[in-house]
C-alpha cells in the first residue's frame, strides 16, 4: 500500500501540470468545436456545422487538405526511414567519426530559426544564390520567383523540411542504438546471422521497437503539423494557397479571425488524421523483424 | 582517402569493406546537403558589406572580417534593455525549464514503464495522444489559464508548460521499457524504496535518453523566445535575446551581415550543450548496465 502511494507522489507532479496545459485544453477545444465562439460572446452550440462547412464550403481548407497530405505523405516515409539508416550507419563507425557525423546532421534541427537561410538561397532576384549560380553557369537566363511561383512551393518547402526533419527521432535513435544490449549480437554471431543487414532485420530493429515507436509518433507529428517553415518561406497567405497547410488555415481562424469553434475543428481533423496514420504505422512497425 | 578503421569486437561478425565504404559514401553524401546551408551561416557572418552585395555572389568568404560581429555589438549596446538582462532570461527559461522538464518527466515515466498501477495504461495512451493535437488551438485556454494562476507576464509561463510536456515523459518511458527487471528486483531485495531504485538504478542506466531529452529540452526553450514568448511575456526587461535580435535585425539586407553573425551566436550555446550531452552519451554505451 505504502509502495502505491510512493508510485503516485512520483507521477504527480508531472500529471498535475502535464493534465493543466495540455490534457485539459484539449478536451475543452473539442468541446469549442462544436460551437460558434468568437472569444466575446458565450459560445453556441451547432453541433456538426463546423465540420460541414469545412469540407463542403471552404476551398481553401480543401487546398490545405491536399497540400499537407502531400506533404506528410512525403517528408513523413522519407524522413523517418532517413532517421533511422543515418542513426544505424553511423551506429557503424568508429566513436570520432560518429561524433562528427551526428553534429553535422543533427545541426540543422538545432539550429532553430537558421532555415531562414534558405530563403536567401532561394531569394527570388538574382541575388538569390540559387539563381544565380543558375544563371553563372547559363543554366538560366533570369532569375526563377522560386518562392513567388506555385508549382516550386511545395518543393522546397519539402525540401527544406526534411533538412530539418533529422531532428527527434534521430536522436533518439541513436541513443536506443546505443544503449542497445551489445550480448544480443553476439548471440545472434553464434547463432548464425552472416551479415550486418541480417542482423539489422532480425536483431538491431526488434530490438528497437520502443524508440521505432516513439519515432514514428514524432514524425507523423511532425509531418502533419508544418506550417512554420510553410510561412516563413513562402508567406502568409503563399501565392494561390500553395503553401498553405492544415495548420496555416488553422492559425489563420484561431489566431487572425479568432473563429475558435471553427479553428477547433481544423485542429480535431487534423488530430484524427494524426491518430489514423499512427495506428497504421503501429501495425507496420508490429511485423518488423519477422 | 585514408582507411577506415571499424572496431571488430570479438563475437561479432566481420563486416566487407566494400558494404562500409558504400555507407560511407551515402553519410557524406547526405552530410555534404545537411551541412551547405550551415556553412553558408557561417560563410556569411565573416563577410564584409562588399562581398554580400556582390554579383553573383560567392558561397564563400573571400576576405574574412569580424565586422559583423562589432556592428551587432553596437546595435545590441544601443538598446533600452542591457543585453545582459536578454541573456539572463534566456537562460533562465533554459535552464530551469529543461532540469525541471527532465527530473520530473523522469519520474513520472519510471512507474509508467516499469510499474502497475490502477489507471497507467490509460495515462500513457493520453500521453501519446496529446503528442499529436496541435498546439495553436490550445493556446487560448492556456492564455486564460496563465492569467488566472497569475504566470502571466512571468517566466514561468513559457518553463512550466515544458515541464508537463509529453515528449520527455514519453521518450523516457519507452527506454525504461528496456531496463531488465532482475536489475530492480535485486534493489527491491536490498531493501531500497522506490524512489531511490528510480534515482540511484534506473537514472544511470537511461543516462543516454535524459542526455537526449536535455538536448531537446534545452534547444526548444532556447529559442522559446519567440512564439511561446511572444503570448505570454509582454515586458521588455523579460523576453529572451531571441527576441530582442529579431527585432534588431528587422532592416533588410544591409543588416544580412549582423543577422548572420547573429544566427551563428544563437546557435554555438545549443552546439556546445550537444557536443558535451554527445560526448558522455557516448561514454555511456560502454559502461550501461542493460544485461539481462
Amino acid at each position: 500500500m505504502k509502495r502505491k502511494k510512493v508510485i503516485y507522489a512520483m507521477i504527480a507532479p508531472y500529471f498535475l501540470i502535464f493534465f493543466t496545459f495540455t490534457v485539459l485544453p484539449v478536451c475543452l477545444s473539442l468541446l469549442v468545436s462544436f460551437t460558434n465562439f468568437n472569444m466575446l460572446e458565450f459560445p453556441k452550440w451547432v453541433g456538426w456545422r463546423n465540420y460541414a462547412q469545412l469540407f463542403v464550403r471552404d476551398d481553401v481548407f480543401l487546398i490545405a487538405l491536399k497540400n499537407t497530405l502531400i506533404f506528410a505523405a512525403i517528408t513523413g516515409p522519407v524522413s523517418y526511414i532517413a532517421c533511422f539508416v543515418l542513426a544505424w550507419i553511423i551506429n557503424e563507425f568508429p566513436p570520432k567519426i560518429r561524433a562528427i557525423a551526428t553534429l553535422v546532421f543533427y545541426a540543422p534541427a538545432l539550429s532553430g530559426s537558421a532555415y531562414i537561410v534558405w530563403t536567401l538561397l532561394f531569394s527570388s532576384d538574382s541575388y538569390g544564390y540559387i539563381n544565380a549560380f543558375l544563371i553563372k553557369w547559363h543554366l538560366n537566363s533570369e532569375p526563377i520567383l522560386w518562392l513567388q511561383t506555385p508549382k516550386y512551393i511545395m518543393p522546397i518547402i519539402i525540401i527544406v523540411q526534411l533538412w530539418l526533419s533529422l531532428g527527434t527521432s534521430f536522436l533518439a535513435f541513436i541513443a536506443g542504438l546505443q544503449s542497445m544490449d551489445k550480448t544480443l549480437l553476439e548471440a545472434g554471431a553464434i547463432d548464425g546471422i552472416r551479415n550486418r543487414w541480417q542482423e539489422l532485420w532480425f536483431i538491431t530493429l526488434p530490438s528497437m521497437r520502443p524508440m521505432l515507436m516513439f519515432g514514428a509518433v514524432i514524425q507523423i507529428t511532425a509531418s502533419f503539423a508544418v506550417a512554420e517553415v510553410a510561412t516563413a518561406l513562402a508567406g502568409f497567405p503563399s501565392v494561390k494557397y500553395a503553401g498553405h497547410t492544415i495548420v496555416t488555415h488553422l492559425m489563420d481562424y484561431g489566431s487572425i479571425r479568432f473563429e475558435m469553434g471553427y479553428a477547433s475543428a481544423i485542429a480535431t481533423v487534423l488530430f484524427a488524421m494524426m491518430l489514423g496514420s499512427n495506428l497504421i504505422v503501429r501495425k507496420l512497425l508490429a511485423k518488423v523483424g519477422e | 582517402m585514408t582507411v577506415i578503421q571499424i572496431r571488430l569486437p570479438k563475437k561479432r561478425i566481420s563486416r566487407s569493406w566494400k558494404g562500409d565504404v558504400m555507407l560511407f559514401a551515402l553519410l557524406a553524401l547526405v552530410g555534404y546537403f545537411m551541412a551547405l546551408p550551415l556553412v553558408f551561416v557561417i560563410s556569411n557572418a565573416f563577410k564584409p558589406i562588399n562581398e554580400i552585395l556582390k554579383f553573383p555572389p560567392d558561397f564563400l568568404v573571400r576576405n574574412p572580417t569580424m565586422t559583423n560581429f562589432s556592428d551587432l555589438y553596437h546595435l545590441l549596446a544601443g538598446s533600452w534593455v542591457p543585453v545582459t538582462r536578454y541573456l539572463y532570461n534566456t537562460f533562465f527559461i533554459a535552464i530551469v525549464g529543461t532540469a525541471g522538464h527532465v527530473i520530473i518527466a523522469s519520474m513520472a515515466a519510471y512507474p509508467l514503464a516499469k510499474r502497475h498501477f490502477p489507471g497507467k495504461a490509460t495515462l500513457f495512451t493520453i500521453v501519446v495522444l496529446s503528442l499529436m493535437f496541435s498546439a495553436t488551438v490550445t493556446q487560448i485556454t492556456n492564455y486564460m489559464t496563465m492569467s488566472w494562476l497569475g504566470f502571466l507576464d512571468t517566466h514561468w509561463a513559457v518553463i512550466i508548460p515544458a515541464i508537463g510536456s509529453s515528449l520527455g515523459i514519453y521518450l523516457m518511458k519507452q527506454y525504461m521499457e528496456q531496463i531488465p527487471d532482475a536489475l530492480l528486483e535485486a534493489a527491491e531485495i536490498d531493501g531500497c524504496g522506490e524512489f531511490r531504485i528510480f534515482w540511484t538504478i534506473v537514472m544511470p542506466v537511461v543516462k543516454p535518453a535524459w542526455l537526449t531529452l536535455i538536448i531537446f529540452s534545452f534547444q526548444g526553450l532556447w529559442g522559446a523566445g519567440g512564439a511561446a514568448g511572444a503570448m505570454y511575456i509582454y515586458s521588455e526587461q523579460m523576453k529572451t535575446i531571441d527576441y530582442a535580435l529579431g527585432q534588431i535585425l528587422q532592416g533588410g539586407i544591409i543588416r544580412t551581415g549582423p543577422s548572420m553573425a547573429a544566427t551563428l551566436l544563437m546557435l554555438t550555446v545549443p552546439i556546445f550543450i550537444f557536443i558535451l550531452s554527445q560526448s558522455s552519451i557516448i561514454q555511456t554505451m560502454s559502461t550501461s548496465g542493460m544485461k539481462d
